[in-house]
């Protein structure tokens, strides 16, 4: 955190510094955030799941966990351990590694062979028990220890009347739940024992970590937790980017609800993004398979056909999400505007429809092998992405390639300079694509907004305009928006409704320095939403949106941003006073509702009362929700109110139900939906591994994403040509693929050229000096980098072997004031099923001087 | 006259993001050692090497981690000019051009400063050097065009955990007093103030809380004046002054002697 994200761990320093707290670093490498960390754990890469596992399975055999009763309390109020499971579910203990329902991959590939799923699940047995969708009138569960029952019509609620039937007809009933926790397929149960085998020795023979550093991490996070303290956890793209990184990040949620640590000042799990307002770039998509506000994409591969069809395979009846047909519709208003009709499902037809994956690897791979035209990239670099060899292959047979950036970036110039053209390998007339190169405004030559991992909106304002003819990504939007309607404006094809019924209406009332610059704040008013019809009446917040088509609102998450014309919320500006406990709620504006704190009914007892003085954030004052944050839960459903029998909405959840957008309303520490690759998180090793899985006979995840291409070749478990594991990373001084940091000299001095981290006992054994050169070589390919011989990097020992872990920055390429050698050359087109993430992480290679 | 104001650096905070170099560059401008693109070193995270004319901070890294890896530590400290209350490098300036602002911090003014070098040699922490856009020498002003518009130093506002602090002399040993207690409390015994009294050179002003020796982070223990060799130098010189005075009249008497010979008829040039 402190190497990669040096302002955001200004809080952590002033917490230890002003009020003592302990900092704990789990990383391969002893990296910055390392020298202020009052432990330090170093791992093998990818072993994180094997190491949260274990301190699951210390936790919930420590005397304190066991006996301390706010642990049980928030456990059996506020997660899903009491619930039972499918009967049929398997788990990995069953199954060597595997859970129920592992099969074949069967996708679309006729259309598009581009999925790479190495197989998939089955996961209807990962549900509750009485869940699982059976035939007509066959309720389940009859064995159950409390007996569901079919759900009966209700009256319609107050929103719009047109999809309440579909969302009705989604009711099912609570899941069976024994309160004692021992039944053997209760939550609690199946997950005690799928962690069991996460022992401590296990822990230090698949991680590394020596024993006694584990188990300190597990006293202290188990002594900082409870009713009187909280632990954070942050991670960064180290956790993401591997085959099973969403798993890690559930596995550290499912520890931190054992723990009592969400919904809690102080709590949670953090996630440090790896880009600037990336977390708006996921909630207003750039994501192929989600649409705005986490809404799934259309796909043509489910039952998708109508909107009806959508929100009946997507919808919930359940929790905040039955409002589903207020977001959609509200959505499609946005984005056909008066076109969208309830007679033509709000133009839903219109709207495109995914036919696999289309994110990023597939894409390269669909590219190499000519089925992609064109591409527009904007202030992306993949010509330095992962394989990247394999990456330039793709973009050497499109058509045409549109750049923007702020600097000819590889990408612009794989034509001309690429190292395969350097090398004489091709020339520029061997590559026929036409490239364009935009150069684009900088952050402060527009105006916009920013969104944190906090989920904080923050208005940026323009500074300066852009030199020369350089222009803003939204110009350049707009521009071209502007230009394909006009194209097609005339068009009778049935097809280009779409294009023609598109709201694009975003010219500034006042003329703006540059010409053709659209109105930033337009957008985010299309975005945050408004009465249809009338765009100056903005609306207040996600309860005021219908599925009649009276709001218009993009992203029902960003609604009440802007709740007037003259309230630019995420343009505010006003701290809490000093000295004060506050939540800041002046200072920009979060998602949703300005709620800085996401599930804070959590914070508060079942009872409504704060769990204890000092960690007091929201509470029940016997009329309403009130303390420092706005209330994540119903103003004024009282605590003790119980849940509606077949109540659609919050109406299913009781007062003490905080986790408002799960159907259950509690926190999942099995995730009976939602995941393609298992309801609890597994040790798996990564795809290239120089040691066999210690814990179970599967050695990967079974559903991982992998592509098969002649440069897309796997080392095989344990390869003698690789013998190391290899990590790559940021350092401070760079960002990301260098664009914005190797051309400015004051940064490139500071890390000059590439190097490769290693220590000083495996360049012992390789004759390797410091700042020698050396090659490193994946079955990918082979690149140079100067060597940096440091005991910060430390040779781990798995039972009787020594395992050698080297690590390299990967901010380099051949463009720029500084270059060098482009690290992803080593990477493979591998990923994870749920967001096909790439392993970027954990690999192996061989370094040899030279 | 406004109080003396200066730095604080708690070392034990520094997390070597080097934003106070970057943000030192932009505001004062200096250019990039090679144009940005020079090789690295190799010496752990720092590529800055030492401080000179284009580098008024650098962010020093001291790796100290045993062979067993057992309770490593990785030291980062940000070096900037010490501004001290008895200046070296202001005592032996030749033009006047090395001054003492109204904040008691010292100053190179680049237009009257002749490039002679002797501030670079009198400096006692190898803080100064020749800044080769100007051809004069250079080194950190604590910002003084900022100060004097009421502005912290670029270095200090940058700085993400406030390892950097800025303010008066007396607020910041208070501040710097209270953390080693502490560091003492927590079981840190190692740390210490280095320069917040008058023990070094009458004081720093850019003082610093270190938790190993000053050797550790490359700063003298007891560093000395050019003052120091005011006495013996000026014996040396008299009697030099003496000896060079004996050689003249020897000189005198010579050429006299010739003089009176070549007029008795010696040889001699047409």
């Amino acid at each position: 955190m402190a190497e990669c994200h040096p302002v955001a761990f200004r809080w952590p320093m002033k917490a230890k510094v002003e009020h003592d707290a302990k900092l704990i670093h789990v990383d391969p490498r002893f990296t910055r955030t390392s020298a202020m960390c009052d432990i330090h754990a170093p791992i093998r890469a990818g072993t994180d799941i094997a190491f949260l596992g274990g301190l699951i399975n210390s936790v919930v055999n420590s005397e304190r966990w066991n006996t301390d009763p706010f642990f049980r309390e928030y456990l059996l109020n506020y997660t899903n351990a009491a619930a039972l499971v499918d009967p049929e579910f398997r788990d990995t203990e069953d199954l060597d590694g595997v859970f129920s329902g592992l099969m074949e991959y069967k996708g679309n590939e006729a259309d598009w062979p581009y999925d790479g799923f190495a197989g998939s699940y089955e996961s209807d047995t990962w549900q509750y028990a009485g869940w699982r969708q059976e035939e007509p009138g066959e309720p389940r569960g009859g064995e159950e220890l409390s007996q569901p029952t079919r759900v009966e019509t209700q009256a319609p609620t107050s929103r719009g009347e047109s999809f309440d039937s579909v969302i009705r007809s989604l009711r099912r009933p609570p899941p069976p739940r024994d309160e004692t926790l021992q039944h053997p397929r209760c939550v609690f149960q199946v997950l005690k024992r799928h962690f069991s085998r996460y022992t401590p020795e296990t822990v230090e023979r698949v991680t590394g970590c020596p024993r006694e550093t584990f188990l300190r991490v597990a006293e202290t996070v188990l002594a900082n937790s409870g009713r009187d303290r909280t632990t954070a956890w942050a991670y960064a793209v180290g956790w993401t980017q591997h085959t099973y990184g969403p798993q890690m990040i559930g596995c550290c949620a499912l520890l931190q609800l054992l723990l009592g640590n969400v919904g809690r000042p102080g709590g949670g799990v953090m996630a440090y993004r790896g880009h600037a307002s990336i977390q708006g770039s996921t909630d207003v998509p750039t994501l192929y398979h989600s649409i705005h506000g986490y809404m799934p994409a259309p796909s043509a591969l489910k039952q998708h056909g109508s909107l009806r069809d959508y929100l009946a395979t997507e919808g919930l009846a359940e929790g905040y999400w039955a409002n589903m047909p207020a977001f959609i519709v509200s959505y499609l208003k946005s984005m056909y505007g008066d076109a969208a009709t309830p007679a033509n499902d709000y133009g839903y037809d219109w709207h495109p429809k995914i036919t696999g994956d289309h994110s990023h690897m597939p894409m390269f791979v669909a590219m190499a092998e000519g089925r992609v035209k064109g591409m527009l990239c904007i202030g992306q670099n993949p010509a330095t992405s992962i394989n990247a060899s394999l990456e330039r292959a793709g973009m050497r047979r499109l058509e045409w390639l549109v750049v923007r950036d702020n600097f000819l970036t590889e990408t612009a110039t794989y034509w001309y300079n690429a190292p395969e053209i350097r090398d004489g390998t091709l020339g520029p007339a061997d590559i026929p694509t036409e490239v364009f190169f935009f150069p684009t405004a900088q952050v402060a030559e527009s105006e916009g907004s920013f969104t944190n991992t906090q989920r904080m909106l923050q208005w940026h304002f323009k500074a300066a305009d852009p030199p020369g003819r350089c222009r803003s990504d939204l110009w350049f939007t707009y521009q071209l928006g502007l230009r394909l309607k006009r194209m097609y404006a005339g068009s009778p094809l049935a097809r280009d409704e779409a294009i023609r019924n598109l709201v694009w209406d975003y010219e500034p009332d006042h003329p703006e320095s540059i010409p053709g610059e659209p109105d930033a704040r337009k957008i985010l008013r299309e975005i945050a939403g408004f009465r249809t019809g009338q765009p100056d009446r903005h609306l207040a917040g996600p309860d005021e949106l219908r599925d009649d088509g009276s709001t218009t609102c993009a992203s029902w998450i960003y609604c009440g941003a802007y709740p007037a014309p003259d309230r630019l919320l995420p343009g505010s500006r006003e701290p809490d006073p000093p000295g004060t406990v506050g939540a800041h709620l002046g200072w920009a504006w979060a998602w949703p509702d300005n709620r800085r704190v996401l599930y804070n009914r959590a914070s508060a007892d079942p009872q409504g009362r704060p769990w204890s003085e000092r960690k007091r954030w929201i509470w029940w004052d016997g009329s309403r929700w009130t303390g420092h944050d706005v209330p994540d839960f119903p103003e004024r459903k009282p605590p003790g109110a119980a849940a509606r029998r077949n109540g659609i909405g919050l109406d299913a959840h009781s007062g003490r139900d905080p986790f408002i957008l799960k159907p259950d309303g509690v926190g999942w520490l099995f995730n009976p939906a939602g995941l393609l690759d298992g309801p609890l998180p597994t040790h798996y090793e990564p795809i290239e591994s120089p040691v066999r899985n210690a814990l179970y006979r599967q050695q990967a995840s079974p559903v991982l994403k992998y592509w098969k291409h002649a440069s897309n070749q796997l080392a095989v478990v344990g390869d003698p040509r690789y013998p190391y594991v290899i990590t790559t990373y940021r350092l401070t001084e760079h960002y990301l693929a260098g664009a914005m940091s190797r051309w400015n000299p004051w940064l490139a001095e500071l890390m000059p050229e590439l190097f490769i981290e290693l220590s000083p006992e495996l360049a012992a054994e390789k004759g390797i000096r410091n700042t020698e050169w050396v090659r490193i070589e994946t079955p990918r390919g082979v690149i140079r980098a100067k060597a940096l011989v440091t005991r910060r990097i430390q040779p781990l020992r798995l039972g009787d072997r020594v395992v050698h872990q080297v690590g390299m920055p990967w901010h380099w390429g051949w463009e720029g004031v500084v270059t060098g050698d482009v690290v992803n050359t080593l990477t493979a087109l591998v990923g994870d099923p749920n967001v096909s993430i790439h392993e970027g992480k954990a690999f192996v290679c061989n370094v040899e001087r030279g | 006259m406004p109080e003396p104001m200066g730095f604080y650096t708690d070392t034990t905070v520094c997390i070597g993001c080097k934003a106070c170099e970057v943000a030192c560059k932009n505001w004062n401008q200096l250019p990039a050692g090679g144009g940005g693109d020079w090789p690295m070193t190799g010496d752990s995270y720092d590529n800055t090497r030492r401080l000179d004319g284009i580098h008024w901070r650098h962010v020093k890294f001291i790796e100290q981690i045993p062979e067993d890896r057992s309770g490593g530590r990785w030291l980062m400290m940000s070096d900037v000019c010490k501004h001290c209350v008895q200046a070296g490098c202001l005592e032996v300036c030749p033009t006047g051009a090395i001054i003492r602002t109204e904040f008691d911090t010292v100053v190179i003014q680049s237009d009257t400063c002749n490039g002679c070098r002797l501030c670079i040699a009198a400096c006692p922490f190898g803080v100064i050097d020749i800044n080769p856009a100007s051809n004069t020498a250079q080194k950190c002003t604590l910002c003084y065009d900022r100060m004097q518009a009421g502005l912290e130093p670029a270095c200090s506002q940058a700085c993400p955990t406030d390892s950097i602090r800025f303010g008066t002399i007396a607020e910041l040993r208070e501040m710097a007093e209270a953390r080693v207690a502490q560091l003492h409390a927590l079981g840190e015994k190692r740390a210490y103030l280095y320069g917040a009294d008058e023990t070094i050179v009458g004081g720093l002003n850019s003082f610093y809380l270190l938790v190993d020796e000053p050797e550790v982070y490359g700063l003298p223990r007891d560093p000395q004046l050019p003052s120091r060799n005011l006495l013996p130098s000026s014996l040396i010189s008299a009697a030099g002054a003496v000896l060079l005075s004996l050689l003249a009249l020897v000189g005198l008497r010579k050429n006299r002697m010739d003089e009176r010979a070549a007029s008795d008829g010696g040889p001699r040039d047409a």
